[in-house]
């Protein structure tokens, strides 16, 4: 379960962004909704263990993220939440099987090759294991990114604005790999949007005003 | 997938600057290497030239050319000293062993030095094959003579006038090899020996061939060309008595006891006409004179390295600013800050230990290829030796890698994936 109590933040002087109390059960598949500048980046941020709100408490199956250290924090991050960002952003100087590797090593998990074929094949782009990431297109980069997040099965799969950069076809697929993904690695999943048009795919949903 | 192996595979993927900065470095630490084992090995070879020999005595000039023409073979002797006064130094209580020498012919280049037994002696010379010479006009040459001329036991050759040459060709006599000494590792390897009567000999007229053989004191020598001499007794009428006339280049000296070194030197200049000098302070002298040119270079290639370093730190510099979206995605996925260091420093260390490694080994290389192409086959340089004194440039190489990268590695430490990654 997951849950983030009387968590609010603010970037020095600026104002004060508050957020109203949230939890997640194992398994659920959430929309994050809001505009851009709404403080969507942040609670995500925060929900991730990157940024350490001012006040308040996250807590993740029974750990409360901001009690560990930073070194522990890093690899609960590795170990339990994937995170899939707007723009997929792998190493250049890897190749897809490395860069997934490496995922399996910062979170200090042996290199599990099979694991890596088995996400791949799953995401159909198996094929392109030995690619390196400028010789694939924008709609692979973004499956390898999926890839990347569920390999070390996450129990929090995040994603920040997955869609709205694609066209209406693409976005839909996209969503289906996430939900499929999230549902092949148990994983809790939590897409983070302003994009109305996934909005219907899903029943729980966390607005930000 | 270790930070390391993340470090190697981000510098292959952009192999011209990290071919850049490699190159840098290789270049300043070739520089340094070269001038290491230069240094050292001219200061072996001037050591092991003038390991037994304490004192040279020769005509009055400069003491370093007296030096470099005696003990080295390099420069023109300062002049010629009577045999007389030489040998009355040489029965002098401070002299264990006194070696005369006389020079002033050449074969293709190749000084042939008149000399006695005692050069054998001070030397510790040994043959690999044939004899030391005896009678006249026998040579014994060194390892390198037989192996660059292509000479061997039995051959004969006409010796030239002067120390480079070959315009005036003695034709009257023939040297005869006899002996190839075995390698000495100093510079009898590129000298042809013989006695001293045989260097007067072509230098003289008969009648005072003839007076050398009476000097030697009634061993005698067989001509293998008996008779073919010309015999014109009278050329020179106002010729002197035959010892004062008699002149050597120089006299190797070894001392009887550390006493010596007081005394003996101060004897010789001041109550002779002639000049002694010491090789150990003459190598000494000559080694400061240089010296400052090694210095200088020195100077230019830890210069050089600097530069290397300071590329180096702008590359991984520039880069990080491109790399920091790279760096806060490996934080998301479970990277440690340490890691994140890690990454960084080791791309600065594998840049300048690259360097290094290939900058000592172009330096041996680059060695090799002076000593191939050196004229002077008595100070030849070896690319081969490898030197303790390396591992301090490998170690220099080391710390620039860490001093190049020690800032943008603290960055990447210290950056807040926050910030960069709401940036995007």
């Amino acid at each position: 379960m997951i849950s983030i109590k009387s968590v609010s933040h603010s970037y020095g002087h600026a104002q004060n962004i508050g957020f109203k109390d949230w939890e997640i059960n194992n398994g659920e598949q959430w929309l994050l909704l809001g505009e851009s500048g709404s403080g969507k980046t942040t609670l995500l941020h925060v929900l991730t263990g990157i940024l350490k709100p001012t006040a308040g408490e996250v807590n993740i199956d029974g750990t409360s993220l901001y009690s560990l250290s930073s070194r522990e924090l890093d690899q609960f991050r590795g170990r339990n939440i994937g995170i899939i960002f707007q723009r997929p952003h792998l190493i250049r100087s890897l190749t897809i099987t490395e860069n997934l590797v490496m995922a399996q090593s910062f979170a200090r998990l042996p290199a599990d090759l099979k694991r890596v074929r088995e996400v791949l094949e799953s995401l159909g782009i198996a094929a392109k294991k030995n690619a390196y990431p400028n010789e694939l297109s924008q709609g692979q980069l973004q499956r390898v990114s999926i890839a990347r997040a569920v390999i070390n099965k996450p129990a929090l799969l995040i994603a920040d604005e997955p869609t709205s950069s694609l066209d209406d076809k693409n976005a839909h697929a996209v969503l289906d790999l996430l939900m499929q993904q999230s549902g092949l690695n148990q994983a809790t999943l939590v897409v983070a949007t302003h994009d109305k048009r996934v909005k219907d795919a899903f029943t729980n949903t966390y607005e930000l005003r | 997938m270790s930070p390391l192996k993340i470090s190697w595979k981000s510098l292959w993927s952009k192999p011209l600057s990290s071919a850049l900065n490699i190159m840098l470095i290789a270049f300043g630490t070739g520089i340094l290497t070269i001038l290491l084992l230069a240094s050292t090995q001219i200061g072996q070879k001037l050591d092991n030239n003038s390991k037994d020999i304490d004192l040279v005595v020769g005509a009055k000039g400069s003491p370093l050319q007296l030096i470099l023409s005696s003990i080295y073979y390099i420069d023109f002797p300062t002049g010629n000293i009577p045999l007389k006064a030489a040998q009355e130094l040489a029965h002098s209580p401070f002299v264990k062993k006194a070696v005369p020498l006389a020079q002033g012919d050449n074969y293709q280049g190749i000084r042939i030095v008149g000399t006695d037994s005692n050069f054998v002696s001070i030397y510790k010379l040994k043959t690999s094959a044939g004899k030391f010479w005896s009678a006249d006009f026998e040579v014994t040459i060194g390892s390198i003579v037989a192996a660059n001329q292509k000479l061997k036991i039995g051959d004969t050759f006409f010796g030239a006038h002067g120390l480079t040459g070959s315009s005036d060709i003695h034709k009257t006599h023939a040297y005869k090899v006899v002996g190839i000494l075995t390698p000495q590792g100093n510079v009898t390897d590129n000298l042809i020996l013989t006695n001293i009567a045989s260097v007067w000999k072509m230098h003289e007229d008969h009648e005072k061939e003839e007076a050398a053989e009476h000097h030697q004191d009634g061993k005698g020598h067989q001509h293998e060309d008996g008779t073919t001499h010309q015999h014109d007794k009278n050329q020179r009428p106002d010729q002197g008595p035959q010892n004062e006339e008699k002149e050597i280049t120089a006299l190797l000296i070894q001392y009887r006891s550390p006493m010596s070194v007081v005394m003996f030197p101060r004897m010789v200049n001041q109550s002779t006409n002639l000049q002694a000098a010491s090789p150990a302070m003459e190598s000494t002298r000559l080694f400061s004179l240089i010296g400052v040119g090694v210095d200088t270079l020195q100077w230019f290639a830890a210069l050089i390295m600097l530069i290397a370093a300071i590329s180096v730190f702008v590359n991984l510099y520039n880069s990080l600013k491109e790399r920091n979206y790279d760096l806060a995605i490996m934080r998301t996925l479970g990277a440690s800050r340490s890691q994140l260091f890690c990454i960084v420093i080791f791309e600065g260390i594998l840049l300048t230990l690259a360097g290094t490694i290939i900058g000592i080994l172009l330096g041996h290389l680059v060695l090799q290829l002076i000593g191939n192409y050196q004229e002077s086959s008595q100070a030849r340089l070896s690319g081969f030796i490898f030197l303790k004194d390396e591992i301090y440039l490998f170690a220099a190489g080391l710390a620039i890698g860490i001093f190049a990268g020690i800032i943008p590695a603290l960055q990447a430490y210290r950056s807040n994936i926050s910030k960069i990654l709401s940036k995007n």
